[in-house]
């Protein structure tokens, strides 16, 4: 699905953040990186969306380059195939919750039956059922975060991208969304990646990867919070 | 349906802001068109009530003065190729009243051949009673027009009392007109009766001429003038000369009108640019969301050029819809004539005008376009990673405070100062304006950076602790650092005030220029004229005789004023003869730097003074040698000097009365200047005057009343440009109020971190005063730089390109500083008034926001 081969990649100041990154994410598969502040991972997700560009190396999407891709090209590929879960949820606080989550199937002109049907099935997935008309104003940030996953899979995309998707939540609602996401990633047999910070998120992960200066590495197997990968 | 979606939901959030977008733009359209209509209409019905004096002729023949001998008449009517030659002799009539009651008391009269006219000029016939038919060749008849009855306020069988010289003649009122203009006041009479009883017996203004049919016109034409070069000095001209004529009058003042009602519409510009700048700013996170969900650069440029045209459509709408209610409501109630004077008399309607409609859409639509550009511009181009976090708000206008785009259009500016007139019309000028209004806003960023930076220091030198000191440093740091959202925020109020200085200066300039010249043009006691104005036949040698020895004359000065066509396609020029200090003519004539000293003249050379307009005009630059149709053959004179001539934009010669005389026969006088001698009073002399045998009929006036009616008339003919200009200020208020409101919501968060730590509500307002005070000082500092700057343009180029009129500079300061203090204390309270709204709201819940 995700193939990264030798990325480098430094900041405008000249700090490298990536070294010879390379890693393969097969289908259906769902990993957690971790790793310091500053490492890296967010860079990292920028440039697997196609946001930013390494300074060497290849990132291939479904055996495509995104190198070979230019904006537009990338964005379209981006709205296609990509889905996306940021801490901060980025919902847009002046549409309803039902055209907050159609949102992808509109940029990839799905029918509007099809929206409505599809928007609505999420809407029930998230437990949101019955608040398509309500605002993001109206909703606490852990049903926005559900809005933010429902919208990132609304559009049943091969990869899921989520920034820190629980660091503005309680640790219960944290444990919420992210068994929430992982269903979802898994019935609509997505791949995902998740960025966090904490333990017991990446937990929920098929596989917990370290993002240091020399790369991505397996975390200790031993650590407690790998038992939930195992389960 | 997702672009709706945006919108919708951008505008159900901020409506205010959207609505003041669509209202700048609908008043900036509304005026364009409303002038464009009043103008427009006004001066098709000018030309059409100045057409159908005219008739059907193909040809008319006239000579370069008022009259000419009617001996012609025979050779026109008896020519081959001239099917009909219809004598007319047109009048301006005074009508015996107060000076100060009508100032333009004049009754246009057409004395017309009946049985020709009835051919030529069908409509213009009068219609007698039936029992009285040959009224319409009777000596004492007139037929008016309804209006012209209505305006004098007669009917049928009244008497109506004219002005010849110093008589006054009584005519029967025999009827109306078979078909006059609404709103044309017009009498016409027996061409024979006119020349008797106005006492220009064998003299004719024209004589229209119809081809046989199948006559070549434009080769009749060239035969003719080569044949009447021969008898004299006659002018042919066709309709089309007459339409120029017309045109040529008042378009300078038409072209002047639009380009200040287009000020609004520009002002309008920069406040959407900062409705739609700021709006991107806001929205930086959504947008950035929506381009990483998918939506390509393309996609999002044409989003937001979308709300920007939706805007201007909505706007440009209203605006057409508002500017033809007023057009209609103004030419109902006050008549076409805008303040210029020029179209008076006429009663015109207004009618809708699809292509200036379509013209006045486009521009209101491209002006949101043009200011929805930028901002759409930098959205589409941004780094969606980086704008997804917060703090990037003053980076996306970053692109603001890049000096070279302003400093460009600065430099073009002053280059397009060095241009010239492009058909009589100051173009270049104009440019020059937007060049520097525009370079000068683009430059407001980085100036304000510059400026804030700089006070920053001195801020924090203050006594730590205060609550002054805490605003003081807070406004300065965010203006310091964050200019950018601020200089937007200003741009539609720079604007305006801008051009509300420069304005305000060049009437200031122009009315104490005026007012000068009247000082040195009224330097008699006492001024007196037979009629206030038209064709008055004048005083007699002998009336001036008896005038000159009333007791208590010091020194009288006679004039004769009359017209003078030296080019048919344009407006007539004046001809003054009166006595003129040869050895200074500075003591007579209000002269500028451009003349030939006295003693370089030719010896015994005859010299004439020409105002300004004719160096412009007909290039009578001083030491040329000119010929002047007074006389056959036409005599030459030497240019001897320029005038400054704030009465006549198309031109006007002085020469000596004695020269005139000399050359013209014609011995009558129109004014008298009279100088008194000491101890008598202007009233004493006035009644002395009053039992001269033709003492009733002399008008007389003292200098300053003269100066108070001219003041007067000036005041009204710039009333019209003090409305345009406060609606460009109001439009650059909302705008302020429309940018400091969406700042504010913009900072709720920043607001509610700030209540957080400890800044009660108050603190917090007080911030965003002295802000938006300390902004618009700014503002109206550079404002008044930059609308000084532009006054010189106003004043100095597009003026003397004109009007062909120069003037000195004055600075109305206390107006201008009362007006500044007003926009300051204004855009405070707008600033104060968006951040009661921003800080109303849970600061817990403001802190915890995410857009």
């Amino acid at each position: 699905m995700l193939e990264l081969r030798g990325i480098n990649k430094s900041y405008v100041n000249g700090r490298q953040v990536l070294a010879d990154l390379s890693y393969t994410l097969g289908a259906g598969e769902y990993v957690a990186v971790m790793g310091e502040s500053g490492v890296g991972k967010s860079t990292l997700l920028n440039l697997i969306a196609g946001l930013d560009t390494p300074d060497t190396g290849e990132i291939l999407i479904g055996g495509t380059a995104m190198s070979s891709l230019d904006d537009d090209a990338a964005t379209r590929l981006r709205r296609k195939e990509f889905g996306f879960v940021f801490q901060a949820f980025h919902i847009l606080p002046h549409l309803t919750l039902r055209q907050n989550i159609a949102l992808p199937l509109l940029l990839n002109g799905a029918s509007r039956k099809h929206t409505e049907d599809r928007t609505e099935q999420m809407l029930g997935a998230v437990g949101l059922h019955g608040r398509a008309q309500h605002f993001p104003r109206q909703l606490s940030g852990g049903e926005l975060q559900r809005v933010a996953i429902a919208r990132a899979l609304v559009h049943c995309p091969k990869l899921i991208l989520a920034d820190e998707p629980t660091g503005n939540l309680d640790p219960d609602t944290a444990h919420d969304i992210l068994m929430l996401m992982r269903g979802e990633i898994k019935a609509n047999g997505a791949s995902g990646i998740i960025v966090t910070h904490s333990h017991a998120a990446a937990a929920t992960a098929d596989r917990v990867l370290v993002l240091t200066k020399n790369g991505l590495r397996p975390e200790d197997a031993a650590h407690p919070a790998n038992s939930l990968q195992r389960r | 349906m997702l672009s709706r979606w945006l919108l919708l939901g951008e505008w159900k959030a901020h409506l205010v802001q959207a609505a003041v977008a669509i209202i700048a733009i609908a008043l900036g359209v509304a005026l364009g068109y409303t002038i464009h209509l009043i103008n427009t209409a006004a001066f098709n019905e000018f030309s059409a009530a100045a057409r159908s004096l005219s008739g059907q002729s193909d040809l008319e023949v006239r000579g370069p003065r008022a009259t000419f001998d009617e001996s012609l008449y025979p050779m026109l009517a008896q020519h081959d190729h001239v099917e009909l030659a219809n004598p007319v002799l047109e009048l301006d009539v005074a009508i015996p009243g107060n000076l100060h009651e009508r100032r333009d008391a004049t009754l246009k009269i057409l004395g017309l051949d009946i049985f020709r006219a009835s051919v030529m000029a069908p409509d213009l016939i009068g219609i007698p009673a039936e029992d009285k038919l040959f009224d319409i060749l009777g000596d004492d008849a007139i037929f008016l027009s309804p209006a012209a009855m209505e305006w004098l306020g007669v009917k049928q069988g009244d008497p109506l009392q004219l002005r010849v010289g110093t008589q006054t003649i009584t005519l029967r009122i025999a009827g109306s007109l078979r078909r006059a203009r609404a709103g044309q006041r017009i009498g016409v009479m027996d061409v024979g009766a006119t020349q008797w009883r106005f006492q220009r017996i064998g003299q004719l203004s024209r004589i229209e001429l119809k081809l046989m049919p199948g006559s070549d016109r434009a080769a009749f034409k060239a035969a003719l003038e080569q044949e009447l070069a021969q008898r004299g000095q006659y002018l042919v001209t066709e309709t089309a000369d007459q339409e120029a004529r017309i045109a040529n009058m008042s378009r300078a003042y038409r072209v002047n009108l639009n380009m200040l009602a287009m000020v609004a519409l520009f002002t309008g510009t920069f406040l959407v640019l900062s409705t739609q700048a700021l709006s991107v700013v806001r929205r930086r996170h959504q947008f950035a969301l929506l381009r990483v969900l998918g939506l390509t650069r393309g996609q999002l440029l044409k989003q937001i050029l979308f709300e920007g045209a939706v805007l201007g459509a909505i706007g440009s709408l209203a605006g057409l819809a508002l500017g033809y209610v007023t057009a209609a409501t103004a030419l109902h109630y006050f008549g076409g004539d805008l303040g210029g004077g020029f179209f008076t008399a006429v009663k015109p309607e207004v009618r809708f005008d699809p292509l200036a409609a379509i013209l006045f859409f486009i521009l209101g639509l491209g002006i949101t376009l043009l200011g929805s550009a930028a901002p759409a511009w930098e959205a589409a181009t941004a780094n969606p990673a980086p704008a997804l976090k917060s703090g990037s708000e003053d980076a996306a206008l970053s692109k603001l405070a890049t000096p070279w785009p302003g400093l460009l259009c600065l430099a073009s500016g002053i280059l397009f100062t060095q241009l010239p007139p492009v058909f009589d019309l100051p173009i270049f000028g104009y440019l020059a304006i937007a060049q520097l209004l525009t370079g000068g806003i683009v430059l407001m960023p980085r100036l304000s950076a510059l400026i804030f930076s700089a006070l920053s220091p001195a801020s924090a030198k203050r006594k730590p602790g205060t609550v002054a000191s805490i605003l003081a440093t807070l406004s300065l740091a965010r203006l310091a650092n964050a200019p950018n959202q601020a200089a937007i925020a200003l741009s539609g109020v720079l604007a305006s005030f801008t051009l509300m200085v420069a304005m305000a200066i060049m009437v200031a300039s122009f009315r104490v220029s005026v007012d000068d010249w009247l000082k040195h043009i009224l330097p008699a006691d006492l001024y007196l004229r037979t009629a206030t104005s038209g064709d008055a036949r004048g005083l007699t040698p002998d009336e001036m005789k008896a005038l000159a020895s009333v007791p208590g004359i010091a020194r009288v000065d006679f004039s004769r004023s009359s017209q003078l066509m030296l080019d048919p396609s344009r407006p007539s020029i004046a001809l003054i003869a009166r006595p003129i200090d040869m050895s200074d003519p500075g003591n007579t004539l209000p002269m500028t730097d451009d003349a030939i000293a006295p003693a370089l003249l030719p010896r015994n050379a005859m010299v004439i003074w020409v105002s300004e307009a004719m160096v412009d005009l007909y290039g009578y630059t001083p030491g040329k040698q000119v010929t002047l149709p007074i006389a056959v053959p036409a005599p030459s004179f030497i240019v001897a000097g320029v005038w400054r001539d704030y009465g006549r934009q198309f031109g006007a010669i002085q020469m000596q009365l004695a020269d005139y005389q000399a050359l013209t026969g014609d011995r009558h006088v129109n004014d008298a200047a009279l100088w008194l001698q000491k101890g008598v009073t202007p009233e004493q002399m006035m009644k002395s005057m009053k039992s001269l045998p033709f003492g009733n009929v002399l008008e007389f006036s003292e200098p300053g009343q003269i100066r108070a009616l001219s003041l007067k008339i000036f005041d009204r003919s710039f009333a019209i440009t003090y409305l345009l200009e406060g609606v460009a200020v109001i439009i650059g208020l909302l705008g302020v109020a429309a940018s400091f409101s969406a700042q504010a919501l913009a900072r709720t968060k920043e607001f509610g971190m700030l209540r957080h730590i400890g800044m009660t509500r108050r603190q917090i307002l007080g911030m965003l005063a002295v802000e938006g005070g300390l902004l618009t000082t700014l503002g109206t500092v550079l404002g008044f730089t930059l609308g000084w700057c532009i006054s010189l343009i106003l004043v100095f180029i597009v003026n003397p390109q004109s009007f062909h009129w120069t003037m000195q500079l004055s600075l109305p300061w206390k107006g201008l500083l009362a007006a500044a203090l007003v926009l300051i204390a204004s855009a405070a309270m707008a600033a104060l008034a968006a951040g009661r709204r921003a800080v109303s709201g849970n600061a817990i819940r403001a802190v915890r926001e995410d857009w």
